[in-house]
Parts: structure tokens; C-alpha cells; sequence
């Protein structure tokens, strides 16, 4: 978006709100929701990718060294990659700011 | 020239000669004639249409969104539990702004299950920011749904309308119809050219999610839209009118600049009070009739011309007001009168539930009751009926 959502007046927005830029749920970040985030113990991690699949944002990505991490612009700390990690290489802690 | 034709069917003509080009909807009583007869049209080659068969109204009216928002013109027909099926979804196709045509059987809702006619279909859906227009005949049932189109795909409005014909009481009726032909339609109805697309090549995101910041606004926009048609609507029924030689307006009335007593109806039931208004004269009684062919956007200024200086308006619902004071047609006139300071007083009269005959004389009886002021308050003394603001007519107590 151009600019802020709360600075739209009614009649700046497009019909029926369509958005004509492509991707632009990008700019929304949701990490703000967060109250937990995940960390992983790169000791137990195996490389699996299970984390990356089963995250609902597509927050997760892969380091160059193999493992895994989240974008915490994204991540809302919905501890799915937790629960799902088998070797239970992922905590949820507390999102201290 | 007129042709003898089912209303039905000449309402799946009038989407042909609109040259509609997608079609999605599912069966149901009153109006299965139209759907069936689209199908036969695009099966023979008649009329070069997608049409999309679905398994529920949710999906028929989920379809044409699709369609309409790949920029095709689009066309549906429901009834009754149908059109209650589609409820979210209409909502969606409103709020997209896609200018989908659909044809309202109007049919009574269940339970308990009914097919015959009545409102409440239609005035579950008022508020779904779809423009509604009602008919009386079958040539009007032509004429609107050509309309429609015009109407829905200008670029001041781009909203989707509902033509409402009451099921079987004109749905199923043969009558003389009067057809333009294609170069005239064509000549009214230009080709539809959509403002956005879902085109891969140009790609945009529609309906989109609002946090709360934007939702207000993009609620309001839309309601500016649905308002601001009002003048565009008009503009298209007088552009009508004069290439085709029938009149429409968004309200017409009968015997009414000279009465002090009105009816105020919608639908095929306005003959119904026509020739009782007929009957009323030869014993020198004078009532006029208001027929609002526009329900949204409510019409409350041209409404209020008409009724300023009325003595007694009596106001025909056809629909249960679930536990409101009123139906849903006296609410508007009762806020019009409000807010333009008409002082008539206001009678409300539910009629004709569920395919419930309703004779001319029963409107003379209306009338006739309303003038000796009999009944002012329906149920007047009966303490646990303080609320019901209305007379049910017919009804065996």
C-alpha cells in the first residue's frame, strides 16, 4: 500500500477494494501478534524441514548452513512448528521486546 | 408485436437478448422454468453462454462471482430457500462490486414448507447491498431484467441487482409480451466492459481482508455506491422509455394525486389493488395506489412528493416482521414520514403469506376499515398484542 491503512479516506480506496499491486500482504507484519517465539536447539535439529512445511505463514526458512529459522516479521508464535518437530528441537519462549 | 409466453420463459429471453455469457444456478420452485429454459437455449446453440451446473445456490451464486469477476456478463435465477442458501454470498457480491444480474422468483420461506408466493424471501436479503426492483407484470419482468444490466454494469454503480417477480402469480402465468428485438437491445446494452479483471496476465487481488481500520471506510464506500445509483437508475429507465415506448419510473402510481387515502405496494399484487381502486370509484370513493418498483436504494424523496399532504397511508407487506413492530416496507415509509414530516397516519397490512389469495375486495375492506377509523391499533385491547403494530389480513382468530 501506498501508505498506512489508517490514512485512507473512503473514496482513495478502489472499487469493491480491489488491490491492484501483487504480493502486498507483505507489507502486513503479522509478528506483532506474537506473544512466544520459537528457537531451535541446533544440537537436536536434523535438517528435516518439517518446521517449513507445516508453518501456516510461510515464515520459516532454511540458513545456508541447513538449518532452520523464522522470520519474526511473520511468525506469529503459533508454536505449530513445536508441537510438529520430532525431535523436539523447538521451544516456544517467552517474545521479550 | 406481442407473443402469448409464459413469464418464465420470456424472463430467459430477456437474459438471451442482454446476451448474457455466464450462467450459473440450481433448480428450484418458482423458478426452474427460467433455469430450464437457459439451459435448453445454451444446449441448442442459441445463445453462446457458459452455463455451470452446481450442486447448491451457494455455489450457483459463488460461480457467477467467479465469472463476473473474469469480466463476463453474468446472469442467475433462486427462489425462497435458494436465495436464503446464497445469503453470505451475496453479500460478497455486492462487496466486490460485480455486477451480477439475478432473477427472484419470490417464493415463502420454510418452515413450514411452502412454494407459493410471498416477500420474505427478498426481505431477508434487503440489507445485502444489492439494488432491488420489483415487478408487476411480465412485460416489466422483460423490460427490468434488460435493465438490470445497464444499470448494474455503469461505472457509477457496478453493484449487482435482484428483479424480483412473485413466484407463480407471474412466474408461471402466460401473458402477452411485447419483445425488443436484438439490434435494439444491442444498441441499448453495450458490450460489458468491466473495470478489473482475474486475468493472469494482469493479476489483482479481490475480496482482499480489512483490518479494522479499513473495513469502516470500504463499508461506507460501498454505501455511497448503492445511494449514488439512485440518480443512474433513473437515468436508465428513462433512456428505456424512450427507445422502447413503455414507461418505467421508479414509482409509479394510480389514482393516487387525487386521493387523501393511498396504498403503498410492491409486486404483482398492485393489479390486485388497481381493480379494486376501480371498483372504489363507481361507488364514489376515491384511493390511489403508490407501487414502489425500487426497494434499494429506497427511494424516500420521490416517495415523500408523492405522500406529503395524504391523509391515511395504508402500507401492503408480505413479509413476517419476526418479531419487529412492522414489516419491512411500512418501516421505510414510516422513517420517510419522519424524516419529511408527513403527517398522514400510517396503517400497515400483511397480505398474501405463502400463495395466500388476496382479493380485490379484501382491499376494499382495507380501505373500508382505514376510513371509519375503526382500526387504528390492530389488536387495541389486547394487552399481549401491544406490540404488533399491523393486521394480518385473512387470518382465522
Amino acid at each position: 500500500m501506498a501508505k498506512p491503512m489508517e490514512e485512507y479516506k473512503w473514496h482513495e480506496l478502489n472499487v469493491g477494494c480491489v488491490i491492484e499491486e501483487v504480493g502486498s500482504s507483505r507489507e502486513y507484519k503479522t509478528g506483532g501478534w506474537r506473544s512466544l517465539r520459537p528457537v531451535w536447539d541446533e544440537s537436536k535439529c536434523i535438517k528435516c524441514g518439517v518446521c517449513w512445511l507445516f508453518c501456516p505463514d510461510a515464515a520459516i526458512y532454511q540458513k545456508e548452513d541447513g538449518y532452520f529459522t523464522a522470520n519474526l516479521n511473520y511468525c506469529k508464535g503459533c508454536g505449530i512448528c513445536a508441537h510438529e518437530c520430532w525431535p523436539m528441537a523447538i521451544k516456544m519462549v517467552e517474545d521479550e521486546k | 408485436m406481442k407473443r402469448g409466453i409464459e413469464v418464465s420463459i420470456a424472463a430467459s429471453e430477456a437474459a438471451k437478448l442482454a446476451r448474457v455469457e455466464a450462467i450459473a444456478a440450481y433448480p428450484i420452485t418458482p423458478q426452474t422454468h427460467i433455469v430450464e429454459h437457459l439451459s435448453e437455449l445454451v444446449a441448442n446453440g442459441e445463445l453462446d453462454a457458459v452455463y455451470v451446473t452446481v450442486e447448491s445456490e451457494h455455489s450457483a451464486l459463488s460461480a457467477c462471482i467467479g465469472a463476473s469477476a473474469a469480466g463476463a456478463r453474468t446472469f442467475t435465477s433462486t427462489s425462497a430457500q435458494g436465495l436464503e442458501l446464497m445469503h453470505e454470498i451475496l453479500f460478497i457480491a455486492s462487496g466486490l462490486r460485480l455486477p451480477i444480474v439475478m432473477a427472484v422468483a419470490n417464493r415463502a420461506l420454510s418452515s413450514p414448507l411452502s412454494i407459493w408466493n410471498d416477500h420474505s424471501d427478498v426481505m431477508a436479503t434487503r440489507d445485502a447491498g444489492w439494488i432491488q426492483l420489483f415487478c408487476e407484470n411480465g412485460q416489466e419482468v422483460v423490460d427490468t431484467i434488460i435493465m438490470a444490466f445497464k444499470i448494474a454494469e455503469d461505472r457509477r454503480v457496478l453493484l449487482p441487482v435482484m428483479v424480483n417477480l412473485d413466484g407463480f402469480q407471474l412466474s408461471h402465468v402466460v401473458e402477452p409480451i411485447e419483445f425488443p428485438s436484438q439490434e435494439e437491445v444491442d444498441a441499448f446494452l453495450p458490450e460489458y466492459k468491466p473495470l478489473y479483471t482475474l486475468h493472469p496476465d494482469r493479476p489483482v487481488t479481490m475480496g482482499a481482508y480489512a483490518t479494522p481500520e479499513l473495513y469502516t471506510e470500504a463499508k461506507y464506500a460501498q454505501e455511497q455506491a448503492i445511494i449514488n445509483s439512485l440518480p443512474v437508475i433513473k437515468e436508465v429507465l428513462s433512456e428505456y422509455s424512450r427507445m422502447f415506448g413503455r414507461r418505467y419510473r421508479i414509482i409509479e402510481i394510480y389514482n393516487a394525486e387525487k386521493s387523501d387515502t393511498v396504498f403503498v405496494a410492491m409486486g404483482s399484487i398492485n393489479e390486485n389493488i388497481m381493480t379494486a381502486i376501480d371498483g372504489m370509484k363507481k361507488n364514489k370513493n376515491s384511493c390511489g395506489l403508490v407501487k414502489v418498483r425500487l426497494f434499494r436504494p429506497f427511494p424516500h424523496s420521490e416517495l415523500a412528493e408523492i405522500l406529503k399532504g395524504k391523509k391515511n397511508i395504508i402500507v401492503v407487506d408480505r413479509a413476517m416482521p419476526g418479531g419487529g413492530m412492522n414489516g419491512p416496507v411500512f418501516n421505510e415509509i414510516s422513517s420517510l414520514c419522519n424524516r419529511y414530516n408527513i403527517k398522514a397516519k400510517l396503517f400497515n397490512y400483511i397480505v398474501g403469506l405463502g400463495g395466500r389469495d388476496v382479493l380485490p375486495e379484501d382491499f376494499v375492506s382495507i380501505y373500508d376499515e382505514v376510513k371509519s377509523s375503526k382500526v387504528v391499533r390492530p389488536l387495541k385491547g389486547k394487552k399481549e398484542a401491544t406490540t404488533q403494530n399491523y393486521k394480518v389480513i385473512g387470518v382465522r382468530e
